[in-house]
């Protein structure tokens, strides 16, 4: 009967488990995680000194290697896979990304927009000085 | 009669799957234990978003003291990256070695990853020393407060991670590898883990947008 279940329904596992169990397997998917996330950083570190791209193009790729790299760890440090028994741990993982989108974007926009508005002090004296 | 019946139906099978089946029970504690770690680790992350969100609002906000381009030291950045890095791999490697119950492999694995956890702040620790003897402590300007304060709680957070650590190798040592332990394991795995993600947006927004002249 407890096997027909497991068959049926895959029920769920644990944020940070495994569903396969050969050690050799594990340790790999490690490995193949510590490469990919090694590899990432080292592409951000000499993004972000070099002159060979363009300059502006070099703040979103460190952003977009960034958002790689944590990928990579979610995937192969902390096993969140697309799998029906991760459903639980993709849902709450994906309403703290909200929240956080939600206050960092939010932050950035409101602050950025009121700087805007209302310069502080130095830039009002300063606009008066130049005009 | 038939009225129950269908109502039973329809509450073992709510989505219709065709795969009724006697109520199954509570989830097993590992796996309720896990799933409430990663709130708990998700909720950390929210916290450290608010982190970030200040220091993205006052990096311009120098009040005429240092620019970040003037104060980061990119080499000693990737070394704490690295370090990190390859302390979080080597707390995986802990967990599989728990798993298997080898206690010999997991007691190497722990101690590399406290050793390298220690070096990683150690180089946190001496870069702080450095900047507050110039001069440039988290009282200088605005800038310098939110980046000590999102830097800083990180580096809290490792110091913790190392306190569970050691404190995991005590009871693993005391204990043995018991259905427990094993649970605190994987939470002090996903703890770790998840404090490497942190530092990967630490070094992407503060050293490495934030040094940009």
């Amino acid at each position: 009967m407890s096997e027909l279940h497991d068959l049926l329904e895959p029920g769920d596992v644990a944020p940070g488990d495994e569903s396969e169990h050969s050690v050799r397997i594990r340790v790999l998917g490690y490995v193949v995680g510590l490469g990919l996330a090694l590899l990432l950083t080292a592409t951000s570190f000499f993004i972000a000194g070099t002159s060979l791209v363009w300059q502006p193009s070099i703040p979103v790729a460190i952003i977009v290697l960034a958002i790689a790299q944590m990928g990579v760890h979610l995937v192969f440090f902390l096993h969140i896979t697309t799998g029906p028994d991760n459903a639980n741990n993709v849902l709450a993982l994906a309403f703290g990304l909200l929240i956080v989108f939600l206050v960092v974007g939010g932050s950035v926009w409101i602050m950025s927009n009121l700087n805007q508005n209302m310069p502080a002090m130095d830039q009002i004296m300063q606009m008066q000085t130049r005009g | 009669m038939a009225m129950t019946a269908t109502i039973g139906q329809a509450l073992a099978d709510p989505h219709h799957l065709g795969r009724a089946l006697e109520h199954p029970g509570p989830a097993p504690k590992r796996i309720v234990t896990g799933f409430g770690f990663w709130i708990f680790l998700l909720s950390d992350i929210v916290m450290f978003s608010c982190f970030f969100a200040s220091y993205a609002v006052l990096l311009d906000q120098t009040a005429d003291g240092p620019k970040g381009s003037e104060i980061f030291d990119q080499k000693s950045v990737a070394l704490e990256t690295v370090f990190l890095l390859l302390s979080s791999f080597t707390c995986g490697l802990a967990g599989i070695a728990a798993d298997v119950r080898n206690r010999l492999w997991f007691y190497a694995a722990m101690a590399v990853t406290c050793v390298l956890g220690l070096a990683f702040l150690s180089i946190e620790f001496r870069e702080f020393a450095d900047l507050v003897g110039r001069g440039y402590g988290p009282s200088r300007s605005a800038f310098l407060t939110a980046f000590f304060t999102l830097v800083g709680c990180h580096g809290l957070h490792v110091s913790a991670g190392i306190l569970w650590l050691l404190t995991m190798v005590a009871q693993v040592f005391a204990k043995g590898f018991r259905a427990d332990i094993l649970r605190r394991m994987m939470c002090f795995a996903l703890f770790w883990h998840a404090l490497d993600i942190i530092w990967v947006a630490v070094f992407s927004v503060v050293y490495l947008l934030g040094s940009a002249p």
